[in-house]
């Protein structure tokens, strides 16, 4: 990854985001990057408060309803620090997908009459067949998508449980693709399910074994997401405002040498907890 | 147990109300997907929730209700999972037969502002942003809105259309593209909020008990009229905040 390169990040607000490879951006000091995503969470924060993005791509920005509009984000997009570029969500979607496609735009019906039109420059174009107006939803190329998946084998084929969100059409219109993955699995254990392979290896160029690698955001069937801390996070925010999370970057982020040294701070008890409460949300009913 | 309920249960028991059996319908989290659920268990067990993080027909846990649209929490006992544009696309083809939202600005025509106060680029106050609202607002074949009820949220003309309604009435939703859809419905905690045929205006179909006519023109920032007839809603019922408040005993959304 290169100062101003244009990243896209897998998983939707915080479910399955790519925690680990977000700290070792924020590790490296990246600058100048715009961060695509269709939900942002705390990791659009992080950026933010790191200096390391200018414009953040999305539908929608903050942590989620009880913990109330992102002050993060309205500092930062108030001040014009950071320009936050609002797409809808299935408009995002799509410019992932005409990616994916290797199209330069895909005709849609969302977004039309809406102000969202102007913000992000989207156009219109007229049905060759019938006449009517179209939204032409512009394909978007990252230079950089980072995942984080379930499991992937030497080769780097990846499979995902449970909500794909957006991550297989990221990793097809991206240029570069690192993923992080809870296990590594054979040769053989890709073979023995392969409809269950979203992402096929020649995509990625880089893997990472990183078990709780979207911690404290939440895995699939692997851990739920820490919502106790999160409250303490947007509490330390609500008493000190955003250098609060420069605090928080400290402590999770600079200082901790290794991403088991950044899990010890959380603890074995709380890894647990999270843990069983995702197989409790997942067993089969 | 009392029948009395705070704002926050008598809207959500008055959008459950609006919810009917053997339909699809595309919940955001808070009070829509509340009232989806109590509308699932009361009356409507064959409903099909729709929420956007990629999840069809899921069956919300009494105590663990979602607090983002794609956590496990939100697909629990789901039927499938297609993915976050998948899902939308149902919508775009025609499936969903309701679209179930609330709003933080809605103006006399029924358009949402999620996105700003004051200028886009420099705002005032910067909104969390549409999410999937404004596809939402674009996609399903009926949109029923659940608001709070305040004169500042009530505005003749929101400053950014987030989410588009029938934008200038008119027909203007109909030119700009969107083939169909629209807000038929604004459920407050005041009254149940119609349209205009005509001019697509909002207006009031029927007040919530203890309320008037003059409380809902009150609390509103531009003029309202009448629907032909006026109704008044029948309160809620004993079963119907029981279950409401076993949804969410930590009262997460229910204040």
């Amino acid at each position: 990854m290169k100062d101003g390169d244009y990243v896209a990040v897998g998983g939707c607000l915080f479910s399955r985001t790519p925690l680990a490879l977000v700290r070792e951006l924020l590790r490296q000091r990246r600058r100048g990057l715009t961060l695509a995503r269709n939900l942002t969470c705390t990791e659009g924060e992080f950026l933010m408060v790191a200096g390391a993005v200018e414009r953040i791509v999305t539908a929608w920005m903050s942590i989620g309803l009880p913990w109330g509009v992102s002050k993060v984000m309205r500092h930062y997009v108030e001040s014009g620090r950071v320009a936050l570029e609002e797409w809808s969500h299935l408009a995002l979607g799509l410019r992932f997908r005409a990616g994916a496609m290797g199209v330069p735009f895909l005709p849609a019906l969302t977004m039309l009459g809406s102000d969202l039109m102007t913000v992000g420059g989207m156009k219109t174009l007229q049905d060759p067949y019938t006449g009517e107006t179209l939204a032409a939803v512009p394909a978007l190329f990252p230079d950089v998508a980072v995942l984080h998946v379930h499991r992937a084998d030497m080769f780097g084929n990846c499979q995902i449980d449970g909500y794909p969100h957006m991550d297989a059409d990221i990793a097809r219109a991206a240029t570069t693709v690192l993923v992080t993955t809870e296990e590594i699995v054979t040769d053989d254990a890709t073979r023995r399910h392969p409809d269950r392979t979203v992402i096929p290896g020649f995509l990625v160029d880089a893997l990472v074994h990183v078990p709780f690698g979207a911690f404290p955001h939440e895995c699939y069937g692997l851990y739920e997401a820490d919502f106790d801390h999160f409250g303490e996070y947007t509490a330390a925010i609500d008493a000190a405002g955003p250098t609060a999370v420069a605090d928080y970057l400290e402590r999770y982020a600079y200082g901790p040498p290794t991403f088991a040294d950044y899990l010890d701070l959380f603890g074995g008890e709380r890894l647990a907890r999270q843990t069983r409460r995702a197989r409790e949300l997942t067993a089969s009913a | 147990m009392s029948t009395l309920c705070n704002a926050a249960e008598l809207l959500a028991v008055m959008a459950s109300r609006q919810l009917r059996d053997d339909t699809t319908v595309f919940a955001g989290v808070g009070v829509p997907l509340l009232a989806a659920a109590l509308a699932k268990q009361r009356h409507a067990p064959r409903l099909t929730l729709v929420i956007e993080g990629g999840i069809i027909g899921p069956e919300i846990a009494p105590g663990r209700l979602p607090i983002s649209t794609n956590e496990m929490r939100a697909g629990r006992r789901a039927q499938m999972l297609p993915g976050i544009t998948d899902a939308f696309l149902f919508a775009q083809r025609g499936f969903v037969d309701v679209g179930f939202m609330g709003g933080a600005q809605i103006d006399q025509y029924g358009n949402i502002n999620t996105t700003a106060i004051g200028d886009y680029w420099k705002p005032k106050v910067r909104l969390p942003g549409t999410g999937g609202a404004n596809d939402i607002a674009s996609l399903c074949r009926e949109v029923i809105i659940v608001t709070a009820h305040e004169k500042r949220r009530f505005v003749p003309r929101v400053e950014f259309v987030t989410s588009p309604a029938w934008l200038r009435g008119d027909g203007s939703r109909r030119a700009a593209g969107l083939l169909f859809g629209g807000v038929s419905r604004v459920v407050t905690t005041l009254g149940l909020l119609g349209f205009d045929p005509e001019t697509k205006r909002m207006l009031i179909e029927a007040v919530h008990a203890g309320e008037t006519v003059e409380t809902i023109r009150a609390n509103t920032g531009f003029e309202l009229g009448l629907a032909p007839t006026l109704e008044t809603t029948a309160p809620p019922a004993a079963d119907e905040l029981e279950m409401l408040r076993a949804l969410d005993p930590e009262r997460r959304f229910l204040g």
